[in-house]
C-alpha cells in the first residue's frame, strides 16, 4: 500500500469491558490497542467468547465502554447524545452475521435502501435519480433491482439478503465497515461471491473493513493484517502472510490447525 | 467385494405446497454406501441436501411425500413400511439422523438422561431407569463425554457440547447407519473439529457401520468422507473418490463449487475465487434438460432441449453432462 494512505481512521487504547462485578466478573475485552489505517482489511480472530464481538460492538458504540478510549480520525470519539452517535454511525456501519434479523420485517427493500440515501444527505433528490442510484447499488452485488423493488427481505435467501446489506453499505459509503462473521450462516458458493464483493467495494471506496472470523482461513483469503484474540486480548497481529505462515503463538497454531486443509494433512490427534 | 450397508435405488420424494404444487427436491437419487465407509453430499443452499437425508430415513410426514424408488438398508428393504413401523423399528438401530440444528434439538425442559429415557423406552419399553442410566453412562463415556452431562439441562452446555451430546443419543442403540445433516455449521472450528473427530472415531472403532456426511463445507468433506456426492436442484451431478472430487471435478457446477474452497494455505491466498454466477432454478418447475444449464458457461443448445442423462466414467465415477469426459478436459483446458 502506498504511503499516502497510512490515514489511520480508527484507534483504540487500552480498550476494556467488563461484564458484572465481584464474583461475577468476567473481562471480556481486556486492555486492547488497535490502529486502523486507511483502505486496509483487518481481521480478528479468535474461538467463541474470545471478546471479538463485544470488541466491535464497543468500537459500532453499541455498548459502553468500562476503560480506554476511541479515536476516530486522530479526534477523540463523543457519542454521548443520540444526534451525535447517528453521525458517528454515518462514518461507521455494520455487517451482522444473521442476514435473517438484519432487516426490519415490515419495510420493503425500497425503503431499506432509500433510508441509506436519505443518510447520505440526498433526501431532496428527484425520484429518477434515487431509483438510478438504488439500481447501480443492487447491480454491484449483482442484483437485479427491478425484481427487488416491491418485495420484502424475507423473500430472499440468505446469500441474496447479505448482498442487499453490501447494497446498503455501497450507498452509504462510511469510511468504516464492520463485518461480524458476515459469511458463517451462508453456504460456501455464496461465501466466495459475498467476500469478493466485500474487497471490491473495498477497492472502490478506499474504506477500511474490519472483518471478524472464527476461521482463520477467511481471514488469511480477505485480509490485510491479522489479529488473533484470545481470552479478551490480542496475543498475535501482523500481516495475514507473516501471522498465518509463520504463527509465532501456540494459540495462533492451535487455531490454524483446527481448520481443515486440503493439499496438508489434517491432524485430528490434537483435540 | 464389502457388504452393502444403505443402497437407494432412484429415490424420489417430493413437497406437496399449501397450493398444491409438486415439488421434486429429490430426484432419482441412487446411492450405495459398503461397511465401514463414508459418502459426503456436497451442495448449496436448497439443492435438496437435507431433503434427501430425510428422505432416506424412510419416515414421511407432510409437507414431504414418498414417490418412487426404494431404500434397503443392510439387505432390509423398508420402501413402503408403515411411519410408525418406521419409527420404531427402524429409526435409531438401523438407521440414525443428526439434525442440522443440534442447538435445538434437544428439550429445554427435559435433562439429558431423560431424552436417553425417551430414545430407548421406544424400542425397548421394558427398560428400567437404572439399565438406561448405566448404559448411557458407557455409551456416553466410549465418546468421550462426561457422565455429569447426562445430570444437565441442555441450556447448561456450551454449543459444542451440546452437539456431541445430540451425537451420542442419536447413536445410543449402535445404528448401522448414520446421517449426520450439517453437524458442525453452527460451530466455531475448534468445536467443529472435537465433532468431527467423535464422529470418525465411532466409525473407526465400528460402532457405526456407514456414514452419510451432508454439508457445504468441501475441505471438511474431504478430509472425512471415503466418497463425495455432489447435488444440484435435487439430482446428483457428480459421483466420485472424494480425491476426484476434490481436485478433478468433471461436471462444471462441481468445479463451480471447488473453485470456491478457502483454506489457510500457502499460495491459495489471492487466488480468485471462481463464484459461479446466477441462482439456482426454482424446483416447482425446473428448466428442461440440463438443470445447470442456465448458469453453465459452457452450456449448448442442447443441454435444454432434452433429457441429460449420467454418464459412468472408469472406476465408478458418475456426473450428469452432455459432454463426454475428453470434451470436458479439453473445455476446462481452454478456460
Amino acid at each position: 500500500m502506498a504511503d499516502n494512505n497510512r490515514e489511520i481512521y480508527l484507534s483504540a487504547k487500552g480498550l476494556t469491558k467488563v461484564f458484572g462485578s465481584g464474583s461475577q466478573k468476567t473481562v471480556a475485552v481486556d486492555h486492547v490497542d488497535i490502529e486502523l489505517y486507511k483502505g486496509e482489511i483487518v481481521s480478528i480472530v479468535g474461538e467463541s467468547g474470545s471478546g471479538k464481538t463485544t470488541l466491535a460492538k464497543m468500537l459500532l458504540g453499541l455498548i459502553s465502554v468500562t476503560e480506554g478510549e476511541i479515536y476516530f480520525q486522530g479526534v477523540k470519539r463523543d457519542i454521548r447524545t443520540q444526534k451525535k452517535k447517528q453521525e458517528y454511525w454515518k462514518n461507521i456501519q455494520a455487517i451482522f452475521q444473521d442476514p435473517f434479523s438484519s432487516y426490519n420485517i415490515f419495510s420493503k427493500i425500497d425503503a431499506v435502501l432509500l433510508d441509506c440515501i436519505n443518510m447520505r444527505g440526498g433526501r431532496r433528490l428527484p425520484r429518477a435519480k434515487k431509483i438510478e442510484m438504488m439500481a447501480e447499488a443492487c447491480s454491484f452485488v449483482n442484483l437485479k433491482w427491478e425484481e427487488l423493488t416491491n418485495k420484502y427481505p424475507f423473500e430472499l435467501s440468505g446469500g441474496q439478503m447479505q448482498r442487499l446489506m453490501i447494497a446498503r453499505i455501497f450507498l452509504l459509503k462510511p469510511k468504516i465497515l464492520l463485518a461480524d462473521e458476515p459469511t458463517s450462516m451462508i453456504d460456501a458458493c455464496s461465501r466466495a461471491t459475498i467476500l469478493e464483493m466485500l474487497m471490491n467495494l473495498r477497492d472502490e471506496t478506499g474504506m477500511t473493513v474490519i472483518f471478524i472470523t472464527h476461521d482463520i482461513g477467511l481471514a488469511y483469503y480477505v485480509s490485510d493484517s491479522v489479529f488473533i484474540m484470545e481470552h479478551g486480548k490480542f496475543v498475535e497481529s501482523g500481516t495475514a502472510d507473516s501471522v498465518i505462515l509463520y504463527p509465532s503463538q501456540p494459540y495462533t497454531r492451535r487455531l490454524i490447525s483446527d481448520v481443515p486443509k486440503i493439499h496438508e494433512v489434517w491432524d485430528l490427534s490434537t483435540v | 467385494m464389502a457388504k452393502v450397508m444403505l443402497e437407494v435405488n432412484e429415490l424420489t420424494t417430493k413437497y406437496i405446497t399449501r397450493f398444491g404444487e409438486d415439488v421434486y427436491a429429490v430426484d432419482h437419487v441412487s446411492l450405495k454406501v459398503e461397511e465401514g465407509k463414508s459418502l459426503g453430499i456436497a451442495g448449496e443452499s436448497g439443492c435438496g441436501k437435507s431433503t434427501l437425508a430425510l428422505s432416506l430415513m424412510g419416515y414421511y410426514f407432510a409437507p414431504l411425500h414418498y414417490t418412487s424408488g426404494e431404500i434397503i438398508i443392510d439387505g432390509h428393504n423398508i420402501t413402503g413400511m408403515d411411519p410408525d413401523a418406521v419409527r420404531k423399528s427402524i429409526l435409531g438401530t438401523e438407521i440414525a439422523y443428526i439434525p442440522q440444528s443440534a442447538m435445538n434439538a434437544l428439550n429445554p425442559t427435559q435433562k439429558v438422561i431423560s431424552i436417553v429415557e425417551d430414545v430407548i423406552h421406544a424400542h425397548q419399553p421394558d427398560a428400567t431407569k437404572k439399565e438406561i442410566l448405566e448404559l448411557a453412562k458407557e455409551r456416553f463415556g466410549i465418546l468421550g463425554l462426561p457422565a455429569e452431562v447426562l445430570q444437565k439441562y441442555p441450556v447448561e452446555l456450551s454449543g459444542g457440547m451440546k452437539q456431541r451430546t445430540v451425537i451420542a443419543v442419536s447413536v445410543i442403540l449402535l445404528p448401522l447407519v448414520l446421517i449426520a445433516d450439517e453437524p458442525s455449521s453452527a460451530l466455531d472450528v475448534t468445536s467443529q473439529k472435537m465433532v468431527i473427530k467423535m464422529l470418525r472415531d465411532l466409525m473407526e472403532r465400528g460402532y457405526i457401520k456407514a456414514m452419510i456426511f451432508i454439508t457445504h463445507e468441501l475441505p471438511l468433506l474431504y478430509n472425512v468422507t471415503n466418497d463425495i456426492m455432489v447435488m444440484y436442484a435435487g439430482q446428483i451431478v457428480e459421483k466420485g473418490t472424494a480425491k476426484e472430487t476434490v481436485f478433478d471435478p468433471l461436471h462444471p457446477y462441481a468445479k463451480g463449487l471447488m473453485g470456491s474452497i478457502i483454506v489457510p494455505e500457502r499460495g491459495l491466498r489471492g487466488v480468485k475465487l471462481a463464484a459461479i454466477p446466477g441462482v439456482p432454478p426454482n424446483l416447482k418447475n425446473p428448466p428442461p434438460g440440463c438443470r445447470f444449464a442456465p448458469r453453465c458457461k459452457y452450456a449448448q443448445p442442447e443441454c435444454v432441449q432434452r433429457m441429460i442423462y449420467t454418464m459412468k466414467v472408469d472406476g465408478g465415477r458418475e456426473y450428469r453432462c452432455i459432454m463426454t469426459e475428453e470434451q470436458i478436459r479439453k473445455a476446462y483446458k481452454n478456460g
